[in-house]
């Protein structure tokens, strides 16, 4: 019935497809389409799975290491940690969904990103969420975080993996666009790896999970428009997550991945049953034969346009050796998941799809996969880059006191403590979270081994508007840093690239730009980038977000027994400061609250400087002569240093000194990278000025941690002294009051 | 037959969904909400029963599964299939 | 020394509950299937955190009908020793094996933290191994974790000892602060009258492993296997 509606260019337009494609759809098959394979083509070529405009800019990424498994391209990337064993993981976007109904479209992007772990035959073991909100005082701020953070609970906590770490940013580029995007990492053995592949002429393709309904029809169209005033009407596209059942899939999946009889498994993602079955055939060079009366159906009457491509969750494709179907219904059913066999592997390269006996769909499936128009979109350099590059300083006024500047800095959210938020996630299920939430990095142990992994996800937007070659290398490196900081070489980068409307030229070379920043960082550190997620489209009634390139890293230790966390240990340790303080308040959280604009150039990164720094940093983890290790990012050095007294045992004060011919505010609330706050007892100091020197890296004794005050005298100054546990208050509360509605 | 079962919480059972539904209610100006309490709404299709049968089996399943009457009270109607 | 894990259809703590049985403790230690009909023979059965059936109608009110609740509610009432942690507890209360209820916690948010809590009865199979009055610092991990009962119920319960833990400050008082629920009387853990069933909202399982510092958990599962020592 679908099928026989005659493809008018309205039909078309409402498909997201442009008359081009559409000529090309009509080329390549050498017929019109019908209508479900028309649904088909639009879904299978929209920017959220053919990557059409991002891909030319990826293809430069560096995705190859001694350690890598599996490079981009699968559900997830893979690493080698050694012992046999591997991490799976990935990040990944669910923008759109979540601002459209924040606890569901959070909840799903948790769902959908566990099971691209867990298809490739890992059990997930962390997740991280890298979240940005708009300005807090826009009205739909409050309810967006709170919305976001249940969504998040709801499903992590539910399912059993436990949620470690993330950031949080707010700023106004966001009111209309807010970001989620989340990171999920599993332990897989290294020989047993799964991938979305269709191979065996006669093997069985396998349905297993939810039942398929009516919704998230069109959620891959709808995750590459633009959003406009009728966007919020859009709610029926918004799935809703059953973490009940994913847990169930989960523990099936990982049953079932123990026989020698499962060739290939993908997650029913974006575009559903469509992109997972035809992806994983055109994996293989195969073709398939489907039954659609086959599939699970929540609701009746659905018809085979819905059944192709309805985006309900919980929901694999497994293809099973001819013969073990039995067996494998047997495992799900065990689980109590509905399963059915919907079709096989045939070796044609042809996809034909079944509706009452009709044939509905007669595709070539390399075709749909790889025919999408290539597009070469124009780059232009941003006209707003020559009006915001400069920033004098000779105009602004230095403050007489840092103590008030300092307050106002921890009680941003951005800065402010995120344990709010993340008391809301269980972060100890597993018992492998070593450092919780609220240090630099998350540090979970490697069970059975002595290993320990560190996670660590960054991006500052403000530097990527200011320049986005210079924003994606810092994402990078502070990522790397914090993983350093914990006491972990970086081993993986996986990327969420969150930008504007590609077909805008200006954004184009924004996004140009930044992938050329992460993959010559990348180069230079020799990590590689295994994983990753493209999210364009970010942008309402033409205000585009800030170029938001997110890295999560993933670092590993090989003696979990020296890790490093960031909180001061005890009174009496001295302070010191690894790098260099320039005059960098370009894109400073200090340069937004107190002079309320954005300008200037981001700090500067000097690689060779960033690598010294974090080599260093590790050295002295790795030989005990430092207690803790902080790096330095929103809000400066005075931030960091004040973090480290909030964070360890117990708070303590500090008593600073710095000498500088610099401006006090550059100083102290400055974000100039490659920095890290350390602390040690005394009789360390020698060794750490000696291999300090040999690195070639500039360390300052600072002064000593202890006493119930926070001062910090410059050039013999009183410049900030304030009591301890009032601005510990401050940061840890402040996040809370305004989650909680409490003023204050 | 459609069982249209309503449990709520029973008075005195302090209903904290209720109270952040009614804090959010007076922040929003409707000065006038006094009290808010919420409860759960559930339809049971029922076949080949009599309406007596229904009566006795519905109340069975209230207590036994669908309400804690510990600290839930519940009532319910039974309609015929639409 | 025999214990079993039971394993509902959204548990999720079974296995560090199983962890710390079977390779801290080195217990023979047996997953136990919701599904099963019969139980072997256990020193004490351990019904873990998690999201039985999602928390889908209430935590617990699905997971209290498995096949294999028949058995352990045999089990209990012949005197068998049964852990319920936190949705494990949700389940006993819903079974009708321990008094009271578990509401939405107060502030309509799921926690997750370290906390204290005060050993109130130390007379108990799950928890000889504690001093009177110790505060043990234990997590807790739930969004459904407020302890409700009417007065007269809760006068029994103070009156047969069966309050077992009161989440408490590091002192062991009881300010309004140190209630992260609501629960009523800060009431965090308790036992049936014969004190063979307990249920707690905290979860020892999650420290009781000596990788980290904090092993306060390890005193509950020790208490646990001195008394079924003494038992058999």
């Amino acid at each position: 019935m679908t099928a026989s509606i005659p493809i008018t260019p309205e039909i078309v337009a409402e498909h997201g497809l442009s008359p081009e494609e559409y000529a090309r759809i009509q080329k390549l098959l050498k017929r019109d389409p019908n209508l479900v394979e028309l649904g088909i083509f639009s879904a299978m070529w929209s920017e959220h799975c053919s990557y059409k405009s991002s891909r030319p800019h990826l293809k430069t990424l560096p995705t190859e290491g001694p350690r890598v498994i599996q490079g981009p391209g699968e559900n997830a990337g893979v690493v080698d940690i050694g012992d046999g064993l591997a991490v799976v993981f990935k990040i990944e976007s669910h923008n759109h969904p979540s601002f459209i109904e924040p606890h569901q479209g959070a909840a799903t992007g948790v769902g959908g990103i566990m099971r691209d772990v867990f298809t490739m035959g890992a059990r997930p073991i962390a997740l991280l969420d890298s979240l940005r909100f708009g300005d807090p005082d826009h009205e739909k701020t409050r309810y967006l975080l709170n919305g976001v953070v249940k969504g998040i609970a709801d499903y992590g906590n539910c399912v059993g993996v436990p949620t470690v770490g993330g950031d949080i940013y707010f700023d106004a580029c966001y009111n209309g666009n807010i970001l989620v995007n989340v990171f999920c990492l599993g332990l897989a053995k290294a020989d047993r790896i799964f991938l979305g592949n269709a191979s065996g002429i006669g093997n069985a393709l396998l349905y297993v999970g939810s039942k398929t309904g009516r919704d998230g029809i069109h959620g891959a169209s709808m995750a590459s428009a633009e959003f406009d005033d009728a966007t919020e009407e859009k709610r029926p596209t918004v799935q809703v997550g059953d973490p009940f059942t994913e847990k169930l899939l989960l523990e099936a999946c990982l049953e079932i991945m123990k026989e020698d009889w499962v060739v290939g498994v993908q997650d029913m993602g974006a575009a559903g049953l469509s992109s997972s079955s035809f992806e994983m055939a055109e994996r293989a060079g195969m073709g398939l034969e489907l039954d659609l009366d086959a599939v699970p159906q929540r609701e009746a009457g659905m018809n085979a346009y819905e059944l192709m491509l309805s985006e309900s969750q919980e929901r694999m494709l497994f293809v099973v050796e001819k013969g073990h179907e039995d067996e494998a219904l047997a495992i799900f059913k065990k689980w109590d998941l509905d399963v059915a066999v919907i079709g096989r592997v045939t070796d044609d390269g042809i996809y034909r799809a079944r509706e009452n006996g009709e044939e509905v769909v007669t595709l070539p499936i390399e075709a749909v996969v790889t025919g999408a128009l290539k597009c070469d979109r124009p780059v232009q350099k941003p006209a707003y880059l020559a009006e915001v590059g400069t920033l004098d300083l000779s105009s602004k006024e230095i403050p007489a006191r840092g103590g008030e500047v300092l307050k106002q800095l921890l009680a941003s959210p951005t800065i402010a403590s995120k344990q709010f938020v993340y008391e809301q996630y269980d972060h100890m299920v597993r018992l492998n979270t070593l450092v919780l939430p609220g240090s630099d990095a998350a540090v979970l142990r490697v069970p059975e081994t002595d290993k320990a992994l560190s996670l660590a996800v960054d991006c500052n937007p403000r530097y990527g508007y200011l320049d986005p070659y210079i924003g994606a290398q810092i994402a990078v490196a502070e990522a790397c840093r914090n993983v350093v900081c914990s006491g972990a070489d970086p081993v993986g980068v996986t990327n969420c690239l969150n930008f504007g409307n590609p077909e805008n030229p200006e954004i184009m070379w924004q996004f140009q730009e930044a992938v050329r920043g992460l993959g010559d960082l990348c180069r230079f550190f020799d990590i590689p980038v295994v994983s990753g997620n493209v999210s364009l489209y970010n942008e309402t009634k033409g205000e585009a977000i800030y170029p938001t390139p997110t890295i999560a890293v993933v670092g590993l230790m090989e003696d979990r027994s020296l890790h490093c966390t960031q909180g001061f240990k005890q009174a009496g340790h001295r302070i010191g400061l690894l790098g260099s303080t320039l005059e960098d308040l370009g894109g400073s959280e200090y340069q937004k609250l107190f002079w309320n604009e954005l300008r200037g150039q981001p700090p500067v990164l000097d690689p060779k400087t960033e690598r010294a720094v974090q080599r260093l940093c590790l050295d002295l983890i790795r030989q005990r002569l430092i207690q803790s290790a902080h790096d330095c990012s929103e809000g400066g050095l005075a931030v960091a240093l004040a973090e480290s007294c909030f964070t360890g045992p117990k708070p303590l004060g500090a008593d600073l000194v710095l000498n500088s011919g610099m401006r006090a505010d550059a100083l102290l609330f400055g974000e100039s990278q490659s920095r890290i706050v350390i602390s040690f007892s005394e009789d360390a100091l020698p060794s750490i000025e000696s291999l300090a020197q040999k690195a070639g890296v500039p360390f300052a004794a600072l002064g000593t941690a202890g006493g119930s005050k926070f001062q910090i005298r410059i050039d013999g100054n009183e410049f900030i002294n304030e009591d301890i546990l009032a601005l510990e208050d401050i940061w840890e509360n402040s996040l809370s009051r305004y989650g909680n509605r409490v003023a204050g | 037959m459609l069982a249209k079962i309503h449990v709520t919480l029973k008075n005195g059972v302090l209903d904290s969904q209720g109270k952040a539904v009614h804090q959010a209610l007076n922040d929003l100006g409707y000065a006038e909400v006094e009290d808010v309490r919420l409860g759960k709404y559930m339809e049971v299709a029922l076949s080949g029963i009599s309406e007596q049968e229904a009566q006795t089996r519905v109340t069975e399943m209230c207590e036994k599964l669908l309400a804690n009457t510990v600290i839930e009270s519940y009532r319910f109607s039974l309609e015929p299939a639409e | 020394m025999k214990c079993g894990i039971v394993v509902f259809p959204g548990s999720n703590c079974d296995h560090d509950c199983y962890h710390i049985l079977k390779h801290v403790l080195q217990l023979d230690t047996q997953w136990i299937w919701h599904k099963d009909e019969t139980l072997d023979t256990f020193d004490f059965i351990v019904l873990p955190g998690g999201f039985s059936y999602g928390d889908y109608l209430r935590p617990g009110a699905i997971a209290r009908f498995s096949p294999i609740m028949k058995s352990v509610i045999d089990f209990a009432n012949r005197g068998g020793r049964v852990l319920g942690i936190c949705n494990g507890f949700q389940i006993l209360v819903e079974s009708g094996l321990l008094p009271g209820v578990l509401m939405d916690n107060e502030g309509q948010r799921f926690i997750c933290k370290n906390l204290t809590l005060r050993v109130d009865n130390n007379n108990t199979p799950f928890t000889s191994q504690c001093a009177p009055g110790a505060v043990l610092k234990i997590p807790i991990n739930h969004g459904q974790g407020r302890y409700f009962a009417d007065e007269e119920t809760l006068k029994q319960l103070e009156g047969n000892g069966q309050i077992i833990f009161r989440y408490c400050d590091e002192e062991g008082k009881t300010p309004e602060t140190a209630n992260p629920n609501g629960s009523i009387d800060h009431i965090a853990g308790v036992a049936n009258a014969n004190k063979n069933v307990m249920g707690m909202m905290p979860h020892p399982e999650r420290c009781a492993d000596p990788l980290w510092p904090e092993v306060d958990g390890q005193t509950i599962f020790n208490s646990l296997i001195q008394s079924s020592l003494a038992h058999s």
